[in-house]
Parts: structure tokens; C-alpha cells; sequence
């Protein structure tokens, strides 16, 4: 077999930055269309003003989905043990996703293909349930992985969970969730206030600003949390290129650990700072500049992610049972070959995507109206 | 510790259900795609506005069944996961990268185009606009490509080794996993099925239209394409079918004897078994009604290559499990001491044979003092039930041999121009469930034929689950009946008043 060029340490941390990647991917753009969904009802007034909702995201949703799905492909393929551990131990948190984010295709396809009030309020409601609930359960869970999940190994890997579904639901956890929440919907009117008009365009603009404020509120809030949140560091130094087996360290739990990487390397402080100052930025231009909102909005999803990303480093999924048994990006990571081999692909890959991506956005630039509606006939959501 | 086995079934069912069900959507979306982009291209090299009414028509129809397949298949990218758990870390190694590779090469392209296929009509070019519905078809076919290239990993685990370090498989040769030829054939006999399905779907709702009378050209137009579409991808289906089944025998022989009930070995070249009840208890096919040589003569492309039947596949895995034994044996002494060159060696010498040592987990918890009966047993029940293999697999071949008739008097009388022959028609629309009958019989033999194993020689299906509590596979399995059920009657019944309203009642004009 032919060497491979890259070192497994290199390629780790590669992989654990494209992670990042993929999951900011998922927040800025299929963010947005939860977002939108969570404001449905709540901006929507009329039917029209509904229909004109969906349409402003009835093209693109279905490609922002793959940013999800493909993050689930990744997880698996170049970290399996945390695709396992997290999606087993999670079970009935991700059935409710699941069943949660079924509603959005069907929702968008089948909800004016009948005229009957009743038919469409309907689908209104799992609509919204298919966009509230994912953006929430989403930070829950990012929230209990910041606390440490309750799971064990034995000698030969397989994973015991040993928490409960409504342990999911602890007060710090649904205050991650709420960010999560508030944060999307920030993104969704932002999105919407860019592709709509007149009074529904006021409506989006001023949930956006609220959602923004009550983001930054609840994020400041969990931050100060997590300054005395128990966290975790290894006991003594690893090595970086080892086999991928979790179960060959030390690790210790300490109050204040997640902030080791802040303190090591304090420019890093500079990602939670940009995250609360592009949040202020969105509401100041999302009425007047809506394009431009959609930077910071951008930012915001960014920043935060990747503020909770680099305080857990290199921790990706820590055991509150056995410290020693988290998942680390130095053992829980598939073999050095599978971690290359992704790697082309996804360097030949993604360009692509982005090229055809925002082609397909500038194609449908412009506003969605009750015109447009009437224009696409049987064809628009 | 082995998961209980109530979780295992209930995990393998609910499995088999969200499989099976995601299973009705795909076929159609890998036909319908491609055929609408035929009756797009003839609309662009032709410039006539039916042929534009009829790729909108038909895409309305694509995208109720495209929302229930991408709905579905979520569910199946999450399974592995919250259900098959310990596979996922066992193979995610080699298993993800085909998932992952399929996300950024197929579903992307295919989730991105759908969209400007639906709204892209007065924004784009008619050649661009083309183009787009291409790529739409293109994305759902590389996406059958990369998950059977998965798929087709499972069946014939080639390209891949077991680390005792890490306690998994990884990959050694992406090209291998890539040129599985069990992963060709499989690709190529799919993507066929997934075709006829389609032309059936359209040559089934065109006979509808014209027995009303109703959209005469329309139907006629699209009996057209489908009926060449058709026949050329059932006699692919079949022949590429054939294709798959023999690199099956190369690589699961059990598989090919349970599915032709060879209970015992024939002498060359064996004769095929058309019709019979078979009998697991008696290990016998009653009322059989067999042709000479050519089941030889298809498993094996020679006269002289015996075939294994049934009783000789169990000596040879019982052969296997004592080996196996030593192997787990030796697995256990390595993990207590991994830098020992010697034990090492020796692991390696009877690594290949591990899976089949794992098999005694479901007797014994610790293999190595499994008894000589409890070996017997393991090598006797490691191989999936004749009954429901034998008769999943006639009927799917008897779907596929009517899909030829049925496409040749298509085309037939296309060419006579003779598309009102009623009896035609009313067979035409009456095959309308065939496809998915023969679709989903075909997965069974796939799926079901490759137990015990999740992943063949390798790893035991039992052993795969997620340590799971029954209740809480029973919450979801629960959550799974109800959830699709709705919307399989929601599905229906827009398919059916779309279908009903016809190209004659919908809104298709285009402003240019």
C-alpha cells in the first residue's frame, strides 16, 4: 500500500476542523430555513403571507439539508465512535429530530397542494414543530456534550449509555437549546427579510432584531456557566498519532477546564467577543441593509459554534461515567487511510458544491411576492 | 456482553421496515428522474410545447415521490447509528466514506438541482434549465452507486482487515471496496430495477388517461419513451440480474443455495429447481420441479464447477467456527499482551476466520468453552430460512421476465402506432404495483439472504445492535408504524388526486 503524505496527527485535527466546517455549514444555511419555520406562524399572518414564507426557501431548503446529512456521513465516516456513541446514547432525543425534520419534506410538498384550511394549518403547525424542534434539540444536545455524557466502553468497544431521556432535558442543557433557538430564528428573519416585502419584511426584520438580543443575553449567560462547568483535561500528555482506541488515557474533571484553551491561547477570546458583536451588528442593519445583515447573522452561527468547538478541544465527546473513556480527536478518529482518503474527496468535492450552490442562489435571486406565487402556478409550495 | 435478543429483532425489524419502505420511493426516483430528462430533451431538440407539459407533469408526480424518498432515507443514515451501533464502530471505517463520499458527490447535486427544477422554469434558458433536470437525474443515480458500493461491502467485505489495537475493521484498499464486483453488478441490476419502475409508473398512468379518453397525445407521447425505456432497462434488469447472481455465488454461497433450496450438493453442472414447496424440517423440496443444468450453467458459467448444497455449506462453516474458536482465543491473549510478536502471528494466522468465532456469542458468552453441540447448532442456524429465500427470489424473477413481455407488446404496438388496443392498456395499468413488488421481494433475497451476518464472514447481525433498552426500540418502532403510516395515506392520496387532475387539469403554462 502506497505511504500516505499527511500525518495522522495533521489529519486529525483536519478532520476535526472540517467537522466544524460542516456543522457551520448546516447552521448558516438549512439554519436559516429552521429559522423561517420556527417564525411561520408567528410572522405569518394570512395563508399568502405563509405560502410566500415557504417559497423564499422552497428552492434551496432541500440543498442546505445536505449540509446535515452529509455531517452525519462525516461524523461516521472519519470519527465512527462519536457517530456511535452519540447517536445510540441520544436514542430518543434523535427519533424526535428525526420524525421532526421527515415533517420538513413533506410539510413543504404537500401543505398547498390542498385548498382546505384546515389541511394547511395543519401542516403549519408541523412545520414549525419541524423547525422549533430540531433547533432546539440540537443545542440540548451540544449542551449535555459540554457536561460530559454518561456512556461507557468495555474491552471490546461496545458502548453502554447509562443516562435517561429526561436527564437530556437539565436546565443548562435547554438554555444551550434556547441559544440554539434564538440564534437560528435571528438567521431565518434575517433571510426572510432579504426575500420578502412590505409588512411581512417589517414583521421579519423586527423578529430578527428580537431574537438577536434575547441570543445575546442567553449566550453571554451560558458562557459565565461554563467558566465554573466542570471540564476536562487529560491527566498527563498524550500522544497525537496512536491507535484510535479511547480506552489508553488518563483523563481528570475539573470546575473551569473549558477555558484551558482560552487561557493557553487568549486571542481565542476574540471568537465569543465577534459572536456578540455581530449579533449587535445584525440588528442594527437588518431593517435598513437586509444583505448585508446576512454577514454578521453568518458570523454569528460561526463564532459560536467554533467557541464551543476550541473550548472542548481535544475533547469531542466527553464521559461523565469514565473521564478516561472520552472521545478525544487523538483516539476516537477513523484510520489514517479513511482520514486521507475523505480528505480528496472532500477537497475535489466541496469546491463544486459551493460553485453550484451559489449559482443556484444568484438564479434565484430576488423577491418572492404574491405575483411570483401566482407566476410558478402548480409548481410553488 | 451480547445485546438481548429481543432487541436484536426488534432492531432487525424496524430495520427492515424503514428499509423497505424508503425502498418504495427510490426505485421510482431513479427511473422517473431519468425519464423526465428524456422527455426534456426532446422538448429542447424539438421546441414542442407538449413535450415541456409532459416533463412538468410527470416532475409533479417525481416530486411527491422525491419529498417521502429523502424524508425516508434520513432515517436510514440515522439507523446505523441509533440502532446498529456497535457495527457503526465496528466497520464505520470503511462503511462511512462511501455514505460520506455519497453525500458530497450525489445527494448535494441531486437536492440542489430539484430545486431550479421546479423553480427554475422562467429564470433559466431552456438549455440551461435542461441541463439542471440532467444533473438532478445524474445525482440520483451516483447516489444508487455510492450506497451500493456500502451496500455491496457487506456482501463481499473485500479491501478491508481487522485491527486487534483499535477492535474494528479498517480499510486497506479504497479501490477494492470501490470495484467490488458485488457492488457493480448490484449497482447496475438496481439502477435497471429503479428504471423499470419508472417506465412502468408512466406506461400505467398513460393507459389510464387514454382508457378515459383523456390527454390523448399527452399519454401517447409518454407511452412512447416509456415503452423504449422500458424495454431496454428489463431486459438489462434481467440480464445484469443474472450478472449479480453470479458474483454472489463467488462470494456467498449460502445465499445462492438457500435461495434455489440446494439442500444438498448436485452433481455438475445442477439443475434448477422451478417450483416446489420447500421443507426446512425434512431438508427437501417437495412437488419439485427441476430443470437440468441450468442452474449450474448460470451459478458457475461452466459444466464441470460443482455447486455446495445446503448440508455441505454447514460442515465447511462448522469447519470455520473451530477455527474461528482459535481465533477469538487467540484475539483474547493479544489484548492482554499486544507487543508479543508471536501472539501476534499467530492472531494473524487465524484472523480470517474470527467472525465465524463470534457466531458462539449467541450460545456462549465466552467462545472459548463453547461444546462440540453447541458448534454443531452455530453451523447449522448460520444461514437465513429456505421458504421465505426460495419464494422472494421466483417471485421477483417472475416480475422481471412479465416487465419484458410487457415492454416488448409495449413497443410493439408503438411501432404499429396501434396505443389504443384496449386490453393492452387495461394490463398496462393494471402492472402498475408489479415494479415494487419485485423491487421489494429483491431486497429481501439481498438482505435477508445475507444473514446471519451483517457483514458476510465478518461480523454476526446479533452482535451489531445498539446496547439498547426493548422499550425504548419498541417507543421508536411504535413512533415509525404510526409516523409512516400517515404519511404513506397522505402520499396516496395526493399521488392519486394528482394523477386524477392530469396534465388537463394543472396549471403548466410557462411564460417565456
Amino acid at each position: 500500500m502506497m505511504p500516505i503524505p499527511i500525518d495522522y496527527e495533521v489529519l486529525r485535527v483536519l478532520w476535526w476542523f472540517l467537522l466544524g466546517v460542516l456543522l457551520i455549514g448546516f447552521a448558516i444555511t438549512d439554519g436559516f430555513d429552521l429559522g423561517i419555520l420556527t417564525l411561520l406562524p408567528i410572522i405569518g399572518k394570512t395563508d399568502e403571507e405563509r405560502r410566500i414564507m415557504l417559497n423564499t426557501i422552497g428552492p434551496v431548503w432541500e440543498g442546505n439539508q445536505v449540509w446535515f446529512i452529509l455531517g452525519g456521513g462525516a461524523i461516521f465516516a472519519a470519527w465512527p465512535m462519536i457517530y456511535a456513541v452519540s447517536f445510540s446514547g441520544f436514542y430518543l432525543a434523535m427519533l424526535v429530530v428525526l420524525l421532526a425534520l421527515i415533517l420538513r419534506p413533506v410539510g413543504f410538498k404537500y401543505r398547498s397542494k390542498v385548498k382546505s384550511p384546515t389541511w394547511r394549518t395543519t401542516w403549519d403547525i408541523l412545520l414549525f414543530i419541524g423547525g422549533v424542534v430540531p433547533a432546539l434539540i440540537f443545542g440540548v444536545a451540544l449542551g449535555n456534550v459540554l457536561q460530559g455524557v454518561p456512556f461507557q466502553l468495555d474491552t471490546s468497544l461496545r458502548i453502554f449509555y447509562t443516562g435517561t431521556f429526561w436527564q437530556l432535558l437539565n436546565p443548562f442543557a435547554i438554555g444551550c437549546g434556547l441559544v440554539s433557538v434564538f440564534m437560528l430564528t435571528m438567521h431565518g428573519g434575517v433571510y426572510l427579510a432579504c426575500k420578502t416585502e412590505g409588512p411581512l419584511r417589517a414583521r421579519a426584520a423586527r423578529a430578527s432584531e428580537i431574537a438577536a438580543l434575547i441570543y445575546v443575553v442567553l449566550f453571554v449567560g451560558i458562557g459565565y456557566f461554563i467558566t465554573h462547568l466542570d471540564g476536562y483535561m487529560f491527566a498527563q500528555p498524550v500522544v497525537h498519532d496512536g491507535v484510535s482506541n479511547p480506552l489508553n488515557k488518563k483523563v481528570i474533571v475539573e470546575a473551569g477546564a473549558w477555558l484551558t484553551n482560552f487561557a493557553l491561547y487568549p486571542w481565542l477570546w476574540s471568537l465569543p467577543i465577534l459572536a456578540v458583536v455581530s449579533a449587535l451588528l445584525t440588528v442594527v442593519t437588518v431593517a435598513v441593509r437586509s444583505k448585508w445583515a446576512f454577514i454578521p447573522s453568518s458570523i454569528v452561527q460561526f463564532t459560536t459554534i467554533a467557541t464551543l468547538g476550541v473550548s472542548m478541544f481535544p475533547f469531542i465527546l466527553p464521559s461523565s461515567s469514565n473521564p478516561s473513556m472520552s472521545l478525544t480527536v487523538w483516539d476516537a478518529s477513523s484510520s489514517q487511510t479513511t482520514l486521507f482518503i475523505m480528505l480528496i474527496a472532500t477537497v475535489i468535492f466541496m469546491p463544486i458544491i459551493l460553485l453550484y450552490t451559489s449559482w443556484v442562489y444568484r438564479i434565484l435571486r430576488g423577491k418572492i411576492t404574491a405575483d411570483f406565487l401566482k407566476e410558478q402556478g402548480d409548481s410553488a409550495y | 456482553m451480547i445485546p438481548a435478543s429481543e432487541v436484536v429483532a426488534l432492531s432487525r425489524l424496524q430495520f427492515a421496515m424503514t428499509a423497505l419502505y424508503h425502498f418504495l420511493f427510490v426505485p421510482l426516483t431513479l427511473g422517473l428522474s431519468v425519464i423526465i430528462a428524456i422527455m426534456e430533451t426532446v422538448y429542447v431538440m424539438t421546441g414542442r410545447e407538449i413535450w415541456r407539459r409532459m416533463t412538468q407533469y410527470w416532475g409533479i408526480l417525481f416530486g411527491i415521490n422525491f419529498a417521502m424518498g429523502v424524508a425516508t432515507g434520513i432515517t436510514m443514515e440515522f439507523q446505523f447509528g441509533t440502532n446498529w451501533s456497535y457495527y457503526s464502530q465496528y466497520v464505520g471505517d470503511i462503511f462511512g466514506a462511501p455514505l460520506a463520499i455519497e453525500g458530497l458527490m450525489a445527494f448535494f447535486m441531486e437536492a440542489t438541482f430539484v430545486g431550479l427544477f421546479f423553480f427554475g422554469w422562467e429564470r433559466l434558458s431552456r438549455v440551461q434549465h435542461m441541463v439542471c433536470t440532467w444533473l438532478l437525474a445524474l445525482g440520483t443515480n451516483l447516489s444508487a452507486l455510492w450506497i451500493l458500493v456500502a451496500n455491496g461491502w457487506m456482501n463481499n467485505p473485500v479491501g478491508a482487515q481487522f485491527n486487534f489495537e483499535t477492535m474494528r475493521m479498517e480499510i486497506t484498499s479504497f479501490y477494492d471496496v470501490f470495484f467490488n464486483p458485488v457492488a457493480q453488478a448490484k449497482f447496475v441490476h438496481t439502477i435497471s430495477a429503479g428504471y423499470v419502475t419508472g417506465a412502468v409508473f408512466v406506461l400505467a398512468i398513460s393507459a389510464y388517461f387514454l382508457l378515459r379518453g383523456r390527454n390523448i397525445g399527452f399519454a401517447k407521447r409518454s407511452m412512447t419513451v416509456a415503452a423504449s425505456f422500458g424495454l431496454a432497462a428489463a431486459l438489462s434488469v434481467v440480464v445484469l440480474g443474472d450478472e449479480s447472481g453470479y458474483a454472489a455465488n463467488s462470494v456467498q454461497h449460502m445465499k445462492i443455495a438457500t435461495m434455489e433450496a440446494m439442500w444438498h450438493t448436485e452433481k455438475a453442472p445442477a439443475p434448477i429447481t422451478v417450483v416446489g414447496i420447500p421443507d426446512e424440517k425434512a431438508q427437501k423440496t417437495h412437488y419439485a420441479f427441476e430443470v437440468p443444468y441450468v442452474l449450474g450453467l448460470i451459478a458457475t458459467r461452466s459444466f464441470t464447477e460443482q455447486l455446495p448444497g445446503i448440508d455441505e455449506l454447514v460442515k465447511q462453516q462448522e469447519a470455520r467456527i473451530k477455527r474461528g474458536q482459535k481465533a477469538y482465543a487467540a484475539l483474547t491473549k493479544l489484548q492482554k499482551d499486544p507487543k508479543n510478536e508471536a501472539l501476534r502471528a499467530e492472531f494473524k494466522r487465524l484472523e480470517k476466520d474470527l467472525g465465524y468465532g463470534l457466531l458462539l456469542k449467541r450460545y456462549t458468552e465466552n467462545v472459548v468453552d463453547a461444546t462440540p453441540a453447541q458448534i454443531k447448532q452455530a453451523a447449522r442456524e448460520a444461514k437465513p430460512r429456505v421458504g421465505p429465500m426460495f419464494w422472494s427470489f421466483r417471485i421477483m424473477v417472475a416480475c422481471g421476465f412479465y416487465f419484458i413481455f410487457l415492454f416488448i407488446t409495449a413497443f410493439y404496438l408503438t411501432s404499429r402506432r396501434r396505443l389504443d388496443t384496449r386490453w393492452f392498456l387495461t394490463m398496462a395499468f393494471l402492472s402498475l404495483p408489479l415494479p415494487w413488488v419485485a423491487a421489494e421481494f429483491g431486497w429481501i433475497v439481498a438482505e435477508y439472504g445475507r444473514q446471519p451476518w451483517l457483514v458476510e464472514g465478518m461480523l454476526p447481525t446479533f452482535l451489531g445492535t445498539s446496547s439498547l433498552s426493548a422499550t425504548q426500540v419498541w417507543l421508536s418502532l411504535i413512533a415509525f408504524v404510526l409516523f409512516y403510516s400517515t404519511l404513506a395515506v397522505v402520499e396516496v392520496y395526493l399521488m392519486v388526486k394528482y394523477i386524477r387532475k392530469g396534465p388537463d387539469g394543472l396549471l403548466l403554462e410557462v411564460k417565456e
